[in-house]
């Protein structure tokens, strides 16, 4: 091959992988794994393993962390209803709320988080999975049972403040996620392809939409089986689905001289390592991405 | 044809002292390691893992993978893979350094040990379960590492007077000091100090020191002295080796003449200010604008060896064509006749859009862009970053080698081009991959993902297949009599070593 042939087709290829724009996962099918989005998993006081390096963490309260991450159906129910008392606000095709700021110490590289309206949800962005119609929200047609995307921070803290949560601190998903024995994975200590969504899972979604990087419905790693397709079933051990893998998930902590906000769990667009309990990332309150969710917390008097 | 018992043992010796007690021999041997873990360790992650290929290793090698110990390992990796490296380095600069024979026979001796044996029980310990005796070799192929480059600064000394400069068309000072030997001595005592910053938290290791990947801790606003010293040591300690094989390429091609006599003085203390800044990163939080200062000066010697080596590349061109006004076409024919030579300054300058040009970039938005993203994009920018310095550091050594190797005529240049332009490919779809989020959003990124890595696959594939067939060719070479290999002895064995012919007289006559 001649080089300036090589050359033009390496081009066409970029050019071609540029330009394919957003993938449609219309054909996404309907699936109910049978886990419902609305229970809450018990967590006791006591002390747990936390991070890598396994240190011995005490958590002295009973509390409950939701079984799935919040749905699209649920945050679509949500929006409505805040809407409607007015909790939140459209504004230039995004969904804002109010919130009170951050001390701010002017550290280093830390933004400042000052009261006012932030952004909780773009609707121009072809990433969200919800329909607006003007005056209501509705999830779009086989996301109804998917966990929420492209909801930011302040977002996900709105929602659970509304119904009287809270998110869950990183000590408290990690514990929820891992429970007492130090595991690396909410289900053990090896990850299987049938285990999670993540990148290079190729779980049936992916199969059928033919492309990579989509959400599977909340709970599906369950045992659930779909088409010849069968998952394994990967709880906690206190119950909770999800909790690594399909997206990451928000956690409520604010900590000082930084403005960042921490997810855990990894997502359907990492590799498997990421799933690991311990495993940060983080970003400012006001991003959104298609690989982030989030669950909310509670106290409970158990 | 048979060969006796004592034919076979001097056949076997001759073979050992050309891999063991020769430069070429000794450099083949560490490429050839290298391209080993490489081909192993490459199959259990990336795509590897994607393919399914992962699981299989690990189990066909009996691996014992523990999830918590990932950080570990890969520093371990890492470790196995750079001292290696560094003894092709070191190879390199004890033959084409002036140094007494005894002094270039204890050095190579020294790290060739100390880096197997970190090598191979770094990754025993590492990925074969948790023997302590392993780690304790380890450590020990470490210390001697370090034991031979003390040997090393010490043979380098450039204040000896058999040592002086004596050609006035190089670097030197008024009183004839080799300014280029005080260039490679600069980089071996700081390489030192540097390696101090990683045994010194190392030492810690269990008793104040956790494992910790320096990419996972960026975003922490408060960092330990050990975690700042571990950050400005692997920092500096791959810049570091980027110098040395600066220096190398440089003496190969002969720099020379008023840029050489620039370059070099830009070297030293460019080297010394970037090695101080990486070092002050354990004391203050603006240490990356005195690296930015060494930094300067060091890519500035650098840009004059790469205007050297072009213009030279075309000036023996156009003399060998026989025409004296070359037109720009024939001048460029000239600078790309060799693409192993070329090759060398061009990935210096590639460099600079994958790695250099992104760092500043990075530096400078890091607020306004990088620290907007999230950490694992930033993540990703930054191990992108460092992997693909690593790798063009990778491609002038084998660049460099193939000549060594007596690379010839076409093959040169099928070699020579595919490195260049597919590791290129690689490292121009990596820069893009990592940076996507400049161009395209999360909701759109898809088919971006799948070409950049595609593209960086197919990339590092054609190198990776280039360098197994240039190691089975040497491989097949090791078994003729009278192969390359019999005459590279001679070229560049240790004086006191017997001539090849004798070991191989038996075999001939067999």
């Amino acid at each position: 091959m001649k080089p300036y042939t090589l050359f033009l087709v390496l081009f066409t290829m970029i050019i071609a992988g540029c330009a394919s724009g957003v993938s449609k996962p219309s054909t996404t099918p309907q699936f109910d794994p049978g886990v419902d989005p609305d229970a809450w998993a018990f967590v006791p006081a006591g002390e747990f393993l936390m991070g890598q390096h396994e240190h011995e963490t005490n958590v002295d309260y009973n509390y409950e962390v939701m079984v799935t991450d919040v749905t699209t159906a649920q945050f679509a129910d949500y929006l409505n209803q805040a809407l409607s008392d007015g909790s939140i606000q459209i504004l230039d095709e995004q969904i804002v709320g109010y919130y009170p700021g951050d001390q701010f110490n002017a550290h280093e590289h830390e933004m400042e988080i000052p009261p006012g309206d932030w952004l909780h949800l773009p609707l121009n962005d072809p990433g969200v999975r919800l329909d607006f119609d003007g005056s209501t929200f509705t999830p779009q047609d086989s996301y109804e049972n998917h966990p929420v995307t492209m909801v930011t921070w302040f977002g996900a803290q709105a929602y659970c403040d509304y119904f009287g949560y809270r998110l869950p601190t990183e000590v408290e998903w990690e514990k929820a996620a891992r429970g007492t024995d130090g595991q690396p994975f909410p289900w053990g200590d090896e990850i299987e392809t049938r285990n999670a969504n993540y990148y290079s899972s190729h779980d049936i979604f992916e199969k059928i939409i033919g492309g990579l990087g989509g959400t599977t419905p909340v709970g599906f790693y369950n045992g659930s089986t779909l088409d010849d397709y069968t998952t394994l079933d990967s709880p906690s051990p206190y119950g909770l689905y999800d909790m690594a893998g399909n997206v990451w998930q928000w956690t409520g902590d604010v900590y000082q001289n930084q403005h960042y906000r921490y997810m855990r769990g990894g997502s359907k667009d990492t590799y498997a390592y990421n799933l690991r309990v311990w495993t940060r990332n983080s970003a400012g309150p006001e991003y959104y991405s298609p690989g982030v969710g989030f669950r909310c917390a509670r106290n409970t008097n158990e | 044809m048979y060969l006796s018992g004592g034919e076979k043992m001097g056949a076997l010796r001759a073979r050992y002292n050309f891999l063991f007690k020769s430069t070429k021999g000794l450099i083949l041997v560490a490429i050839a390691l290298i391209a080993l873990v490489t081909a192993i360790w490459g199959m259990i992650s990336g795509p590897m893992a994607e393919f399914g290929v992962r699981d299989l290793v690990i189990r066909t090698f009996g691996m014992d993978l523990v999830e918590a110990e990932r950080e570990g390992r890969i520093i371990l990796l890492y470790h196995a893979i750079a001292m290696a490296v560094v003894a092709i380095e070191v190879y390199i600069i004890t033959d084409m350094v002036p140094m007494k024979v005894h002094q270039q026979t204890n050095i190579n001796a020294i790290i060739t040990f100390g880096y197997m044996v970190s090598l191979v029980f770094g990754l025993l310990f590492g990925y074969f379960g948790h023997n302590f005796i392993f780690h304790g070799l380890y450590i020990f192929g470490l210390s001697l590492m370090f034991f031979g480059g003390l040997q090393l600064a010490f043979a380098l000394w450039p204040w000896k007077k058999e040592y002086y400069a004596r050609d006035p068309v190089y670097s030197q000072t008024r009183t004839g000091i080799d300014l280029e030997r005080v260039a490679f001595f600069t980089m071996a005592v700081a390489t030192l100090g540097s390696a101090l910053f990683g045994a010194v938290t190392g030492s810690y290791w269990g008793n104040g020191h956790e494992t910790f990947l320096a990419e996972d801790l960026i975003r922490e606003p408060e960092k330990t002295i050990l975690q700042n010293s571990i950050i400005g040591h692997l920092h500096i300690m791959l810049t570091l080796i980027a110098i040395g094989i600066t220096l190398i390429v440089g003496r190969w091609q002969d720099f020379r003449g008023p840029l050489h006599k620039i370059a070099m003085p830009f070297m030293i203390v460019g080297t010394i200010i970037i090695s101080l800044g990486a070092w002050s990163v354990v004391l203050v939080e603006w240490a990356h604008t005195i690296i930015y200062g060494g930094s300067v000066l060091v890519m500035l010697a650098a840009l004059f060896f790469v205007i050297f080596s072009w213009r030279q590349l075309i000036h023996r061109g156009i003399e060998k064509r026989g025409s004296p006004k070359a037109s720009f076409r024939q001048k460029l024919s000239a600078l790309l006749e060799d693409p192993l030579k070329f090759g060398v300054g061009w990935q210096m300058v590639f460099m600079n859009f994958t790695v250099s040009g992104v760092g500043i970039f990075m530096a400078a938005k890091l607020d306004e862009i990088f620290r907007v993203w999230p950490h694992r994009e930033e993540r990703i920018v930054l191990t992108g970053h460092w992997h693909i310095l690593s790798a063009i550091i990778a491609t002038i050594i084998l660049l460099y080698y193939a000549d060594l190797a007596g690379l010839k005529g076409k093959i040169r240049k099928i070699f020579g081009w595919s490195v260049i332009i597919f590791s290129d490919l690689a490292f121009a779809a990596a820069t893009i991959f990592s940076m996507k989020r400049l161009i395209v959003s999360e909701s759109a990124q898809q088919p971006l993902v799948n070409w950049t890595m595609l593209l960086v696959d197919l990339g590092l594939a054609v190198v990776l297949v280039a360098l197994a067939l240039l190691m089975i060719w040497r491989l097949a070479d090791l078994f003729k009599k009278r192969g390359r290999w019999a005459e590279e002895f001679d070229q560049t064995a240790y004086p006191e070593i017997e001539s090849h012919d004798s070991a191989i007289t038996g075999e001939q006559q067999a």
